[in-house]
């Protein structure tokens, strides 16, 4: 009987063909857009982690509470102490200092006199340690432009285009001028390594990588770090294991209401994860929400187009049914038969629109979509290059618009067979 | 002999309610059809032919009175058991629409069997003797499409009788067809009747059908007027 109806549906191609477009359509840009939305939200993820929070990050617990502000003040003191405690407790996480300042760059002309300055961005990482995780975190050797990475002190990478912007090149010597943690002002030099471009308008156009210790000398922060970043080795962020890691430094680093009275609490460490830290928390909620939602909504409209397709098509078919209740076949057993139908179409264009899809996405991974000149004055930690991302997910999600939208097309448009009597709806297939 | 009744009604009423008024399209139709008989209910347009010969074949069913088929009362039926009586033990001949244009004409005769769930060697012995019955072995493959008029109402017949049931109902059967088809049809039916015992019931007004009809009931304004038992058969 199957292939009886699978036989009708392949010679009649009103039957087929216009649903069928239809449903692939619908899966095509469903599996699409997830791969996108995926795309993108993992690559937010990616480097709000790699620049902004870690995966987690440890803090004083004062500079976690206006962390935005990059209160160097609060920052954690003797860190080595708390680095071999990280490592030795939650050896799955690389664990790295790091010390985010803000600063002017100020270049000099060739009489020593200032030809160009700018505020910039600081980040303090450890560049010279051979075995330092940020190599792979940051990705630098990819992210050259000109020059070299630093290999002595007092070099540093500057963004391609903030090095554009200053007209400077590898070489070229660079006056940092900023404050250090007591608040005295700070004057260091530094001979301009190389320069970066991480594929993030915030961060190319105004970054300064110097070396952890020269950040800490310059600053006066000897064995501090505004923060310690963690992360995971694989760079994707795990919730669970990220919570589980910091309930457990937080619960050992728990201060009873006498210490806060006494004072120390708030130079004592605090751990944060990536999803409370970078304010993404309710971001991420809204992905999850937002991919239901396009899926709610492909099926609303595939099925509202199914549907009346489905009452043309029963109309048009109307004599086939009165023959097929006349030869006796029960009119459940039409529609049942109806929905098979369409649920076969469902399934075919649920495989043909998810391969497809699936093409788009891949050249999508592959090539990426350039949004750098939306993003020109963006301060958000998204790439100006969002790449689509394939996952297991991907290959299925398609199959909920295409299989549902059928389904609940069909079995609307052919509720009215299956409610009406027999007699009268042969009466109103024959005139 | 009592048992050969396959059919039986009782006062049987058709009120078809049509706003402010009713239409009494059967009104108290009391007979019975014996197996093998080769019976038409004739009469002009609008005496309640089609709705008699749909209460019989379980399409419909009767606002009053019974109408008792193969020893089922039809007006009892749930719609799975109406249409098991029709898959199995009913065969249709209708004036238009007969075929399912998307199928061949073997896979036309063969639905019936498929419903039945019955096996494909049966099927395939089945659906050849029916249309070798009917003449058309040779257009097994062809569409409805490429079919004449003539030959399309011999592929309904071969559908109708594929499953050999005790009973076939043709309702104006000769509608679309010219003379020649009329009769090359009508003898074939009448020639199955006779080789198989198959009861054969039409409802018709056409001349050419009449002529073939071993007994005539003819309506007027839903009421039997005449039943009349006509002693030679006229062949051609
Ligand atoms: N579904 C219906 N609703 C209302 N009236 C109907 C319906 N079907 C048939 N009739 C009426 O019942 C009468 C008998 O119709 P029918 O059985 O089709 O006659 P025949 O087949 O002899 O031409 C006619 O007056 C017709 O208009
Ligand atoms: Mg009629």
């Amino acid at each position: 009987m199957i292939s009886f109806l699978f036989k009708g549906l392949l010679r009649d191609r009103t039957r087929s063909l216009f649903p069928l477009l239809t449903v692939l359509s619908g899966v095509v840009l469903t599996v699409f857009l997830h791969a996108w939305l995926n795309g993108s939200i993992s690559s937010l993820i990616q480097s709000t982690a790699h620049f902004s929070t870690g995966h987690v990050r440890v803090m004083t617990r004062a500079y976690a509470k206006e962390s935005g502000q990059i209160p160097n003040d609060l920052a954690l003191l003797g860190i080595d102490t708390l680095m071999a405690e990280l490592k030795a407790e939650y050896p799955d996480l690389l664990w790295t200092p790091r010390i985010k300042f803000g600063g002017l760059l100020d270049i000099p002309d060739a009489k020593g006199e200032t030809r160009a300055q700018t505020p910039v961005s600081g980040l303090g990482v450890d560049l010279l340690a051979p075995e330092s995780p940020e190599w792979r975190v940051l990705n630098i050797r990819q992210a050259i432009v000109k020059g070299r990475v630093p290999s002595h002190h007092a070099e540093v990478l500057i963004g391609e285009d903030l090095a554009e912007k200053l007209r400077v090149q590898p070489g070229d010597t660079a006056t940092l001028i900023s404050s250090t943690m007591y608040g005295s002002m700070s004057v260091a030099n530094f001979v301009i390594a190389g320069t970066v471009r991480f594929g993030i308008v915030a961060m190319d156009k105004s970054t300064v990588i110097a070396d952890l210790s020269d950040v800490q000398q310059a600053l006066d922060m000897q064995r501090g770090a505004g923060e310690i970043f963690g992360f995971f080795a694989d760079d994707l962020y795990h919730e669970e294991r990220g919570d589980a890691v910091t309930l457990d430094f937080n619960r050992r680093h728990a201060f009873s209401p006498k210490d806060t009275l006494a004072g120390d609490a708030s130079f004592s460490p605090v751990m944060g994860t990536l999803r409370t830290e970078s304010g993404l928390a309710d971001y991420l909620d809204y992905v999850g929400v937002f991919s239901g939602v396009i899926i709610g909504v492909f099926v609303a409209a595939m099925s509202i187009v199914l549907w009346n397709a489905g009452l043309t098509g029963s109309l048009r078919r109307y004599g086939e049914i009165g023959i097929r209740l006349a030869v006796g076949e029960d009119k459940t057993h039409i529609y049942v038969s109806l929905l098979a139908e369409s649920l076969m179409i469902g399934f075919i264009g649920s495989v043909l629109g998810t391969l497809v899809g699936l093409a788009v996405a891949y050249y999508g991974q592959v090539k990426g979509f350039d949004i750098g000149s939306v993003l020109k004055e963006s301060t958000m930690m998204i790439p100006s290059l969002i790449r689509a991302r394939i996952t297991p997910t991907t290959f299925v999600i398609g199959f909920l618009p295409g299989l549902l939208a059928t389904f609940l097309g069909t079995a609307i448009s052919g509720i009215g067979i299956y409610r009406r009597q027999t007699s009268q709806l042969f009466k109103e297939l024959e005139s | 002999m009592e048992n050969s009744v396959l059919i039986r009604t009782h006062d049987l009423d058709k009120i078809y309610s049509l706003g402010l008024t009713d239409l009494k399209a059967l009104d108290r139709i009391t007979l019975s059809v014996a197996r093998g008989e080769f019976v038409g209910f004739v009469g002009p347009s609008g005496s309640g032919k089609t709705t008699l010969l749909n209460i019989i074949g379980s399409l419909d069913v009767p606002t009053s009175g019974s109408a008792e088929v193969l020893g089922r009362r039809i007006e009892s039926l749930s719609h799975k058991e109406s249409a098991g009586l029709r898959n199995r033990h009913i065969g249709f001949i209708f004036q238009t629409f007969n075929l399912l244009p998307v199928y061949t004409v073997y896979e036309n005769v063969e639905f019936p069997l498929l419903l039945q769930g019955m096996e494909s060697s049966r099927r395939k012995q089945l659906v050849g003797d029916a249309l070798e019955w009917v003449g058309l072995a040779d257009r097994a493959d062809s569409r409805p499409a490429q079919l004449s008029g003539g030959q399309s109402q011999r592929v309904a017949i071969a559908r109708a009788i594929v499953k050999q049931p005790e009973i076939v109902l043709a309702d104006e059967p000769t509608a679309n067809l010219d003379a020649a088809n009329s009769h090359h049809i009508m003898k074939t039916m009448a020639q199955l009747n006779e080789d198989l015992k198959t009861t054969f019931i039409f409802a018709t007004h056409d001349e050419k059908v009449i002529g073939y009809l071993k007994r005539k009931i003819t309506l007027v304004d839903g009421k039997i007027a005449k039943d009349e038992t006509v002693e030679k058969t006229t062949a051609g």
